[in-house]
Formats: C-alpha cells, structure tokens, sequence
C-alpha cells in the first residue's frame, strides 16, 4: 500500500516539474516575442544600428530562440536569472530581499484564515438551511465577486480614516514589539483573508454537504445521531481530503491578492516588486517573478492533489 | 414569459443589475450630464451634491459622468473579451471531442500548460512585453481565460456525445458538422452559457485589478478600476470619488453572479 503511495506522490511530483517546464517555456516566449528587444530599449533614441547590433550581440540576442531559451533557463537553475534591466542590479539579490516579507504575510495569511475559514464553514455545514447558513452563503458570494481593492479601500476607510485604529500604510521595517506587528499587518492581513475565507468556507461547506448526503449519514440519523454528531464524528473525517485539498487550492488564491494587496498597502514584498517591474519593462526581473509565482502556483496545486490522494483510496487505483 | 416572471427574486435583481449597465455602456455618453474630461467643480473630491450626485474627483470632474464614459471601458473590454474566450474555448472543446486522438491530446496539453498560470501572472507577462492598449488587454484576457472554457465545454460534449440521440444520428449516417451543431450544441448550451458569465465576472475583475495597478487601460481612457487608482489620495477624506467606481464594479459582478447562480440553479432542477 505504501509504495502505491509513494508511487503515485512520484508521479505527482514529475507531472509538476513538467508543466512547470512548460511554463518556463509559455513565460520565454511571452517575453520574447516583441518585435522590439532589449538591445534597442536600453539604447533608446540614441540606437544606431552597429551599436544595437554589438550589444544584441553582447546580450546573446542574434542567436536563436531555443538556445537562447536553453541558457535563460540554465541561468535560472543556477540561481542567477540576471541583473535588473533598470539599476543592472542581479535580480537574485532584488528577489532575495523581498521573498522573506511575502512569505511572512502568506504565513500569517493562511494561519489567521484556514481555521477561520474552517469553522465558518463546518459551522454553516451543520447548520445547513438556517439563517447563519444563507447569511454565511450570501456574504462569501459577496466576498468572492467584489475586486480586492475595494475590501482593501473599505479597510483602509473604516480603520484607518474612521476609527483611526491603523495607518493606511504598512510600517513593516519598524516592528518593535507585538502591538507594531499586528499594526502593520492587520489591514493586509484582513483584506487577503476576506478574499480567501470565503472560497475556502464555499468549498469546506460543499465537502461536508457532500458527505452528508452519503448513505453511511442516512443510518447514523436513524440511530439517532444529532445533527452535530453527524457532522463532526461521521462526516468531518470523511470530508477531510476534499477539505484538505480545498484549502491548497483557495490558498493559491492568495498568489492574485498580494498583487493588490502588497500595492495598496506599499507593502514591500515580492508583488509590488514585480508590478513595479512591469510598469519599468524590466524583463528579467518579470521572469523571474513570474517564474516564482507560478511555481508557488503548482506547488499548491500539487498540494491539494496530493492531499486528495492521500485520504481518498479510491483515487489510489487510477 | 411565464419562466420571467417566475424568477427568485435574487436572480431577477441581478437580471435588473446586469441589464441596468449594459444600457448604461450603450447610452452612458448620451446621458452623462458633462464630458468626462471636463473640469466643471471648483471643489476637488466633492461630496454627493444635488449638482453632482456622485461627488467629483481629484481634479473637479464630475464623477457621475466620468464612471458612464467609463462603462463602455470596464463592460465592453470584458464583454468582448469573455465572448472571444468563451466562443473560442467553446469551438475548441467541441473539435476536442468530436475529433479525439492527437488532435484532442494536443490541445489538452497546451491548454493545461496556460491553465497553470494563474490568470493575473499571465496578464502582467502580456503588459510587460507588449503594453496596456485596448487590443492586447482583450487578447490577454481572452486566452487567459479560454482554457477554463474549453475544459467545461469538452467535458459537456464528451458527456452528450455518449447519448444515444448521437449515436442515432450517426447511425443515421448525419455528418460531423450536423451533429455537433444540430445535436450536441444545443444540449450544452446553458452550462456554456453561465460559464460564459462567470468568465464575463473573472474578466471584469482582472482588468480591473490591472488598470487599478496601473497596468490596464491608460489616459485619458478611463475605466472604473483606474477611477479608484487616480482617486486614491481622496481616500483619507472618505471621498465618494474612491468608492463609487469601486461599489459600480462590485455592483456589475455581483448582479451577474445573482444571475448566473439561477442559471445553475434552474438546470440541476
């Protein structure tokens, strides 16, 4: 039983690093197909044609496209994806010293959400039909077609310029004590949980729904079992995989959110640095962001296929 | 008619919404009582007044007429957008499953690959090689989201294929194109449909988000996420300049989801 598992989780992993292979190819050709390159940008109005062509060929750029591609990702395994097109900085130590923030923020994210989400969505599980359940259902739809800088502007509106509670910036690099921390974080913070608790709710509530409809929850009603014992001893443990392997996939929401987020809030993360690679054209920095972003994207993809495999036998024999 | 009037009334809300900006994308320009780019309040970030009823902006501009001239950005790029990806995804999921072998393999695999970035990574990568106009934020946002379309309708037509209707037909001795527009499009036509919404919703929001940061629809041009992102110093006042573009996109994507949810609902009963 074991080496199925351990099998099937090989095969995950390989699929990944095939897609993610692929996407490197989709994100080189997107950057590469401009007419236009970076040779003639960097020279500006100044481009005569033997000087656009010496540092075409400087860059690499007279060769072809497959071998350029071949050395960008050779360059990006090894951890040197280039330097900035903008300040010539190597988009290695720009990278490096935002990473850090973006994680902390997706770690508090996910750790103030998931059981957030969660317990919203057990709850409104339980309570199927009533009105927590319907006020529950009308607030997470709301939620998730509303933009994300709408709940941020609500946030910054109400505790901010309201209750004055917050600063509408977040202050990160003067964290002191506990009171900085949740300072800085909280409005981020609130504004990506908003956007993630209620697909995760959605979706936790719809696992357990599921469950609730199998046979096995038709009999333990007729013995008797309360509502609340039939959801939480013999559906919960049931709906763990899908639960499991819906958290990986909201959580992959918070990868579209931090763009405005960390935007909104000048927060000095990854997002930010890589909108403000797009507004500078800097394209080995987009590259390499968008490399990250997409990786992050499948990990939790994996995830969650990952998870729903685990709990799941049946899913074990495909 | 009688299925009109029998509508929830959530659903008949979003219907009223939805219909609501449509006109407004049509007739906004018409009906907007100052240019948009006209400076007409010497107040800037003006509260909600009899002259104004929607306060103005940064600059003095009337934001009632700024956020009508800017309908015909934020619902007609989505919406042209979202019937490219749509019909788009559609075709192809059709030609998937009626054709099968290499042909469908082929397509899976690429259209799984551009399903594996996740759609606002895809739309920054357009922008930045080949900038904001009109023309590529709908061709970004029309492949960005034709995959998803294309997987929904290649599972519907697999499903209807199997039917014995279409085996009939074939039987029958009816040509591809007959049965896949005569007796497959037909039975899948309405998931498409509340698909094709819920791209519309997708849509609207990424480009949104995109002109919010910046990165969408450039001046003088204006759609309502660049009316929050030039009205965002307002904010520290509580101006309606920041809000009310921003409750006008809630507005159009809640309507639509009202909608499409009855939609859903309607065919699982």
């Amino acid at each position: 039983m074991n080496a199925t598992i351990a099998r099937l989780l090989l095969q995950r992993f390989a699929l990944a690093l095939v897609t993610l292979l692929m996407v490197s190819v989709v994100v080189f050709a997107i950057t590469n197909l401009l007419p236009g390159d970076a040779a003639e940008e960097s020279l500006g109005q100044a481009a005569t044609p033997e000087a656009v062509a010496a540092l075409r060929a400087q860059f690499g750029l007279d060769q072809p496209a497959p071998l350029r591609y071949a050395r960008w990702l050779g360059h990006l395994l090894s951890g040197n994806p280039g330097a900035s097109l903008l300040n010539g900085k190597p988009v290695a130590v720009l990278i490096g010293q935002r990473l850090p923030s973006s994680l902390v923020l997706a770690g508090v994210t996910a750790a103030v959400s998931v059981p957030l989400a969660l317990a919203l969505g057990i709850l409104s599980a339980m309570l199927s039909g009533t009105l927590f359940d319907r006020a529950v259902n009308v607030g997470t739809v709301a939620l998730v077609s509303v933009p994300e800088f709408l709940i941020a502007t609500l946030a910054v509106l109400l505790f901010a310029v309201k209750l004055r509670w917050l600063s509408a910036l977040s202050h990160t690099d003067e964290i002191g004590s506990f009171t900085d921390f949740v300072r800085a974080y909280a409005m981020p913070v609130f504004t990506l949980c908003c956007v993630i608790v209620a697909q995760m709710a959605r979706m936790t509530r719809a696992a357990l729904l599921d469950q609730l409809d199998a046979p096995y929850v038709e009999m333990a009603r007729l013995k008797g079992a309360g509502p609340v014992r039939v959801v939480l001893v013999h559906a919960l443990p049931n709906a763990i995989g899908p639960i499991a392997n819906a958290v990986a996939l909201s959580l992959s929401y918070l990868l579209g959110g931090v763009l405005i987020v960390e935007t909104v809030f000048n927060y000095p993360g990854i997002a930010n640095l890589m909108v403000d690679a797009v507004t500078t054209r800097d394209i080995p920095l987009v590259q390499a962001c968008a490399m990250i972003f997409c990786g992050a994207y499948l990990l939790l993809v994996m995830l969650a296929d990952i998870l729903a495999i685990v709990a799941n036998p049946r899913l074990r024999n495909q | 008619m009688k299925r009109f009037a029998t509508l929830p009334p959530l659903a008949m809300l979003g219907l009223v919404i939805t219909v609501f900006w449509l006109l407004m994308t049509v007739a906004g320009p018409w009906l907007a009582p100052h240019d948009a780019a006209a400076l007409v309040d010497d107040d800037v970030f003006g509260p909600i007044s009899a002259r104004f009823p929607l306060g103005s902006d940064y600059l003095g501009r009337d934001m009632l007429s700024r956020i009508l001239f800017g309908a015909r950005f934020t619902v007609a790029l989505a919406l042209s957008a979202a019937v490219l990806a749509s019909t788009g995804g559609t075709l192809l999921g059709l030609l998937a499953a009626t054709a099968g072998g290499w042909i469908d393999n082929i397509l899976s695999r690429l259209l799984d690959t551009l399903i594996s970035i996740p759609g606002k990574m895809f739309a920054l990568m357009m922008v930045a090689s080949f900038g904001s106009s009109a023309p590529v934020l709908i061709a970004t946002a029309a492949i960005g989201y034709l995959p998803g379309a294309y997987r929904i309708a290649r599972a519907l037509a697999v499903n209807v294929q199997a039917m014995d209707f279409v085996q009939a037909a074939r039987a029958r001795g009816e040509g591809l194109a007959y049965i896949t527009c005569v007796e497959i499009l037909p039975n899948m036509i309405r998931p498409v449909l509340a698909d094709f919404g819920l791209r519309f919703v997708f849509i609207v929001l990424l480009l949104s988000g995109l002109s919010f940061l910046s990165l969408g629809v450039q001046p003088p041009d204006a759609d309502w996420g660049s009316l929050v992102r030039e009205n965002i110093a307002g904010l520290s006042e509580g101006a309606p300049a920041v809000l009310v573009p921003a409750l006008a996109i809630a507005s159009l994507t809640i309507g639509v989801n009202l909608w499409i949810d009855n939609l859903r609902g309607a065919k699982d009963a």
